[in-house]
């Protein structure tokens, strides 16, 4: 009796591995030659090049400025560190001999031309949603850039998870395949934000929480969280800054590098706003404001400006007469006021008004410590405004005290821990 | 390593390491000296210059981050040394020993094209990081306010020194 059980069930684990390796498997797609000169019209080229800067290829396939898409970029991840590949067209160590067939499976289904299952480090489970003629146009533009013979360094990932078949596993759990559908109850414009933010420009990639499996966590759909050592803040009512994004709010921080009710995009999401979306239409960027604010209980662009006066009056109740200040707020008297001051009925996006913005708000201060030890750059943020970094200036406690006088004066929020620590921590990385 | 920017008009190059100051290649490589070194580190206003329009400190400024911006300093904040401002503070007779003015002069500039009235809160706000050891602050305050009612176009600019019409 007990043989026949064991029997059964080695024969049913028989039968479900074999079930799994039918769907794990994936046929390679036969090479091809790199598509010659003019096989593709230069409209489509064009066309392919906002599509790339809307996928936001460049921020992880390009590590030096002087070869694009050469890929190598190290992502570490709970189970291990993946590097980015190379998709020059470049026959040996790219993707010159990829058909568009072989290139639609990789951005749609996450499977490379020999067949073999992509990491989501590739976020494929975004991509699936783009249409096919957003595909062939991608795939034109990528095909006519200049070949780049660079290997990209080995992945590092630790038993079991290099086995890329057992990808599929992980696809079955967290995988949706399918193109994006439209919701005929919102506008045109809601949609096209839709398929960008969603599909195209993968926003949720670094915007919401992922679970303990490396999938993105739904049930903290755009609550924000760390990634690659900045702090990716909540794009959804979740978020704690006094001013929810309404659509103007949210054109002009995609659209110029900055908001006068949120601050300006440092670190990748300043590459998101000025290489990705440098390129692409005012209606892509109306698209994806729409979408922004839908996530927000905005009232619009007048409630917006109201609760930014009231956050910077409140901030500005608190201040303490210079003979009785702390250390912190000395030293955001000196060496931060200077520019940090603003009307609180029209606050400037050139002077991002502590009292509005969401790095102080935010639950992690990841991104208050980075920007005030390494500053702005000319072409981070609203391009041509920088802010020097005080790196060099500040000692880990006075950063650590401006901080904690920041987060106590001008939010409603509880204080940061270990802030000193953590300061610490930033300059060693 | 070769640094452009454009200063006070006209387009320079400074070959310096990347990271020296702004205000080292403003000093010594360029002959500049009406910016001055205070305190180094960004917390007295001394080095005050504009970039792109916006006040900031050049003692921080590693001169390789200001490639292909626009300078200016107190040398060029007017060709003739006549900008309101200026004006104000001769007529005033603000400075004392003189070592912080050129910082209170160019944060000022850039103050008032934000705020062409300043109350004396948005001048305390503003100007709180500009030191004066010689404690002029009262006829800093007193100048600012005449610079702004002659850019304003008061004209009489002894009917402002009190500063109370440019408050209303």
């Amino acid at each position: 009796m007990i043989k026949k059980i064991l029997v059964g069930l080695i024969g049913l684990g028989v039968i479900v591995l074999a079930a799994f390796l039918v769907i794990a498997w994936k046929p390679s797609i036969d090479s091809v030659d790199p598509p010659s000169e003019g096989e593709f019209s230069q409209e489509q080229i064009d066309r392919g090049e906002i599509i790339a800067g809307l996928g936001n290829c460049q921020t992880c396939h390009t590590t030096d400025q002087e070869q694009p898409y050469a890929g190598g970029l190290a992502m570490p991840t709970p189970f291990g560190t993946i590097y980015s590949t190379n998709i020059t067209p470049d026959p040996e160590t790219g993707i010159g001999q990829w058909s568009e067939e072989a290139f639609s499976r990789a951005m749609r289904e996450g499977v490379s031309r020999s067949g073999a299952h992509l990491f989501p480090a590739f976020p494929y489970t975004h991509f699936t949603k783009m249409t096919d003629g957003d595909v062939a146009d991608l795939y034109a533009y990528m095909m006519t850039r200049e070949p780049i013979q660079a290997e990209a360094p080995e992945n590092t990932l630790e038993f079991p998870f290099n086995i890329r078949l057992l990808q599929a596993g992980w696809k079955i759990l967290f995988f949706d395949e399918g193109r994006y559908q439209a919701d005929s109850s919102k506008s045109d414009t809601w949609n096209r934000g839709a398929y960008i933010a969603e599909g195209l420009g993968h926003c949720s990639a670094c915007h919401t929480p992922r679970n303990q499996f490396g999938a993105e966590d739904e049930s903290q759909a755009w609550e924000g969280t760390v990634i690659n050592n900045w702090y990716a803040p909540a794009l959804n009512g979740s978020n704690r800054s006094p001013v929810a994004w309404s659509e103007d709010d949210a054109y002009a921080y995609l659209r110029s590098g900055g908001s006068p009710h949120h601050g300006v995009a440092v670190g990748s999401m300043a590459d998101v706003v000025h290489a990705g979306l440098g390129l692409a239409p005012d209606d892509d960027i109306r698209g994806l404001a729409t979408w922004l604010a839908g996530l927000n209980p905005s009232d619009g662009a007048d409630l917006a400006a109201q609760q930014a006066a009231e956050a910077i009056n409140a901030a500005s109740n608190k201040r303490t007469p210079s003979s009785l200040m702390g250390e912190g707020e000395r030293i955001f008297a000196y060496a931060c006021a200077s520019c940090h001051y603003n009307d609180p009925d029209s606050p400037n996006a050139l002077r991002p008004d502590m009292a509005l913005n969401s790095a102080v708000f935010a639950p992690d201060p990841v991104n208050l410590i980075r920007v005030t030890l390494e500053g702005v750059s000319l072409e981070e943020g609203i391009p041509g405004a920088m802010m020097p970094a005080f790196g060099e200036a500040l000692t880990d406690r006075e950063v650590a005290s401006l901080l904690a006088f920041l987060r106590s004066s001008q939010t409603d929020q509880p204080a940061w821990s270990d802030l000193e620590e953590q300061v610490r921590n930033q300059r060693q990385q | 390593m070769a640094t452009e920017f454009e200063l006070n008009g006209q387009a320079v190059t400074v070959d310096l390491e990347g990271d020296t100051p702004l205000l080292w290649a403003l000093r010594d490589e360029l002959d500049l000296t009406g910016t001055k070194y205070g305190c180094g580190i960004g917390m007295c206003g001394a080095c005050t210059v504009l970039i792109n329009g916006r006040a900031t400190r050049s003692c921080i400024t590693p001169v390789e981050d200001i490639a292909g911006a626009t300078v200016t300093t107190i040398e060029g904040l007017d060709p003739n040394g006549q900008h309101p401002l200026q004006k104000a503070w001769v007529e005033t007779q603000t400075p004392q020993c003189g070592y912080c003015q050129s910082g209170q002069i160019m944060q000022a500039a850039a103050m008032l094209k934000d705020f062409p009235e300043p109350t004396d809160e948005q001048i305390n706000q503003a100007m709180g990081g500009n030191l004066c050891r010689c404690m002029a602050y009262v006829r800093i305050r007193k100048a600012i306010k005449m610079a702004a009612a002659e850019m304003n176009g008061a004209g009489d600019s002894q009917a402002e020194t009190t500063g109370a019409a440019a408050n209303e």
